[in-house]
């Protein structure tokens, strides 16, 4: 076990160094930010002062490995626009992102996985069938629909819960989290199902082509011979089974909405690192960017990790299998 | 004579297939007392399997038992509810299946898998039931049984997967098991061993066994009744030292022709001719008609079973002529 832990922080790191190489040069290659750093009217003076002090003069395997050996003492730069450290200012946006997609993963697995379950386990039902038509919406309507349809019907129409915007927090370990307040949570529910919808419809799919397949093996079976209630049946055959792909799906599904909420983050005006990367893009803040992205392959390159090593927990034939 | 731990009369199986209906299980009956070990062969297709997973209500649709009855300890099992079946199932009449790779669950410890099949019909604290878990595995040859409970079915030999299977169906001491080609996927010589204990173990424990295979060897080692299988329904059943030196039925005369340890040294093995039939299209009258030396005209009608309680066999033209009809 160990050997395979070590061998998997082996990988990736390599994957980081790789990733970081390509970020610097794709954002590199992304406008100039000289245009945007420095007034038109300024003296040629100022010009190559400003220049100098951003090391933009410098050639971009300098820059590159400059960025590289402040990002490993813990310094990515400044905002540009900003003008103030950028790892402070992603970690000041970070938790409002991040609630919101735990809230829209986690609740999007822990309903889509029984109702999966149920649709597997009786495919011809009615029920099982309402619940395969609505995962399909869940696939094929858009996010950014979804989001309008929700914002109408329960902010303008119902006046039930807020149009947008973070709620009331709380500080809990130093970081400002919404999921404490009961009005935090009212400006939760609209973008986090929002959000969760289309991971809804994938925990769906996958659990019900799990628990069909696994309905029709010799192991369920043999359970039932032994007499066992369908009942322990489900719960302890066939949601151990399944549970090594939702695993799976889980951390990228957690991964890629980390990174990606930008849309529900606009439509929501939700203050979540999803908008303050559209918002550097368009600046051409270089710092953001990069630092963003090189934190979401970090963010990728964990959560994958974790699933490895979650997989080697729950199939215990892969633990022997890498450790041998 | 004492009332048979098992009686099965007329069961009939059919699968209701888009292609059609498929009468997997024909009219089959037979009787089983108490420690006795019946073996069922048959090619494949015959319906051996079906006829097992018919005893233990465990037909998977588009099948289902249509008809007959099925008395286990006195008790009707056809058209049970699911829930009594279910508390049947396990405790009563148990199952073993012929692949130990797919039939644990290969994510959760054998303890685990044990303890599950034990709460299903009583209870017992975990540690009653990791005590009565090892003592199982140990009884069936099982070396090192308390330390191995915390293994996963992976880090265990075929051989010894099926020994664990073999311990969760003995664990409630149930009056029948059906083993259905137990030893099939294992290597012939862990398959002797198994098949010795296996007879220890159920004339120990005065449990009855239906051993289902498609080889005659193995099972006439094992059991002192044969029922033969062809398409669907037993043709000959009775004691196997008769079966085996007087065939009746002109199938389990070719079967045992096809045998290489019966076989005269020197000649070729003798097959049988032409291939199962279709399930879905069977010919008409008796389906063995069409591969038989003896058909004549007469065979074009079902033969009904001629003979006892205790040797029977569904031909128009025996081999062997029974008393009465040598009469
Ligand atoms: N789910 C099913 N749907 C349709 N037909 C089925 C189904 N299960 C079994 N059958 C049919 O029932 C017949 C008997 O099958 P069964 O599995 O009992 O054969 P068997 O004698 O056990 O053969 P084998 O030696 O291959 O295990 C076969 O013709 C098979 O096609
Ligand atoms: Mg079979």
């Amino acid at each position: 076990m160990l050997g395979f832990i070590i061998q998997r922080v082996l990988q990736a790191m390599l994957v980081m160094a790789v990733m970081s190489a390509l970020v610097f040069i794709g954002v590199y290659a992304v406008g100039n930010p000289i245009d945007v750093l420095i007034s038109p009217d300024a003296t040629q003076d100022i010009r190559t002062e400003t220049i100098a002090r951003y090391g933009l003069d410098r050639p971009l395997y300098e820059q590159y490995f400059t960025f590289v050996g402040n990002i490993l003492s813990g310094d990515m730069g400044r905002s540009f626009v900003f003008g103030m450290p950028v790892l402070q200012l992603i970690m000041q946006r970070l938790p409002a992102t991040l609630e919101l997609t735990l809230v829209a993963v986690i609740g999007a697995t822990l309903a889509g996985v029984p109702l999966g379950i149920y649709a597997g386990y009786r495919p011809q039902s009615p029920i099982s069938k309402t619940i395969m038509a609505v995962s399909i919406l869940g696939f094929s309507v858009p996010t950014f629909w979804i989001g309008l349809i929700l914002i109408l019907f329960f902010a303008v129409h119902l006046g039930w819960l807020p149009a947008g915007s973070r709620g009331a927090t709380r500080s809990f370990l130093g970081v400002e989290w919404s999921v404490l307040t009961l009005d935090g949570w009212k400006h939760l529910v609209l973008p986090a199902t929002n959000l969760a919808l289309f991971k809804l419809a994938m925990m769906i799919r996958l659990s019900r082509a799990g628990t069909r397949e696994i309905m029709l093996t010799d192991t369920i079976k043999f359970a039932r011979a032994a007499g066992l209630s369908e009942w322990t049946i489900l719960r302890q055959h066939v949601l151990k089974l399944i549970s090594i792909p939702i695993v799976t799906v889980f951390g990228l599904e957690f991964g890629s909405t980390l990174a990606f909420a930008v849309v529900t983050e606009t439509i929501f005006s939700w203050p979540g690192v999803g908008k303050l990367i559209i918002d550097s893009i368009a600046q051409l803040d270089r710092p953001v960017m990069v630092a963003y992205l090189i934190l979401i392959a970090f963010l990728f390159v964990t959560i994958n990790l974790t699933v490895d090593l979650v997989y080697a927990l729950l199939d215990p034939r892969l633990r022997r299998g890498r450790a041998a | 004579m004492t009332e048979p731990v098992l009686q099965v009369s007329a069961l009939s199986t059919h699968f209701f297939t888009k292609a059609g209906v498929v009468r997997a299980v024909e009219g089959v009956s037979f009787s089983l007392a108490r420690g006795e070990v019946l073996g069922l062969v048959g090619e494949s297709g015959s319906g051996k399997s079906v006829t097992g997973f018919s005893l233990l209500g465990l037909v998977d649709p588009p099948g289902r038992i249509v008809s007959g009855s099925i008395r286990l300890e006195g008790r009707e099992l056809v058209g049970l509810p699911n829930d009594e079946l279910r508390d049947v199932r396990g405790r009563r009449i148990a199952m073993v299946f012929q692949d130990p790779m797919m039939t644990l669950n290969p994510v959760l410890t054998i303890e685990r898998q044990m303890r599950l099949a034990i709460l299903a019909h009583e209870r017992a604290s975990p540690r009653a039931a990791r005590a009565r878990s090892a003592e199982a595995l140990t009884r069936v040859g099982i070396p090192d049984a308390a330390r191995r409970l915390d293994d996963y079915p992976h880090q265990f030999s075929g051989g010894m997967r099926q020994r664990v299977a073999i311990a969760i169906a003995l664990l409630h001491r149930p009056a029948v098991i059906v083993a259905d080609e137990p030893t099939t996927a294992l290597d012939v010589s862990i398959q002797a061993q198994i098949l010795a204990e296996m007879a220890k173990l159920v004339s120990e424990l005065g449990t009855s066994l239906i051993w289902i295979s498609h080889d005659l060897a193995v099972v006439s080692a094992l059991s002192r009744r044969i029922a033969v299988m062809y398409a669907g329904r037993i043709v000959e059943e009775g004691p196997t030292a008769v079966v085996l030196d007087e065939p009746r039925h002109p199938y389990t005369r070719g079967l045992l022709d096809s045998l290489p340890s019966r076989a005269e040294p020197g000649r070729e093995l003798a097959q049988i001719p032409g291939s199962t039939p279709s399930m879905l299209r069977l010919p008409e009258g008796c389906p063995f008609r069409p591969r038989c030396p003896r058909a004549s005209p007469a065979c074009t009608v079902m033969p009904e079973p001629t003979g006892d309680a205790v040797r029977r066999a569904r031909c128009h033209h025996p081999l062997v002529l029974t008393p009465a009809e040598a009469v």
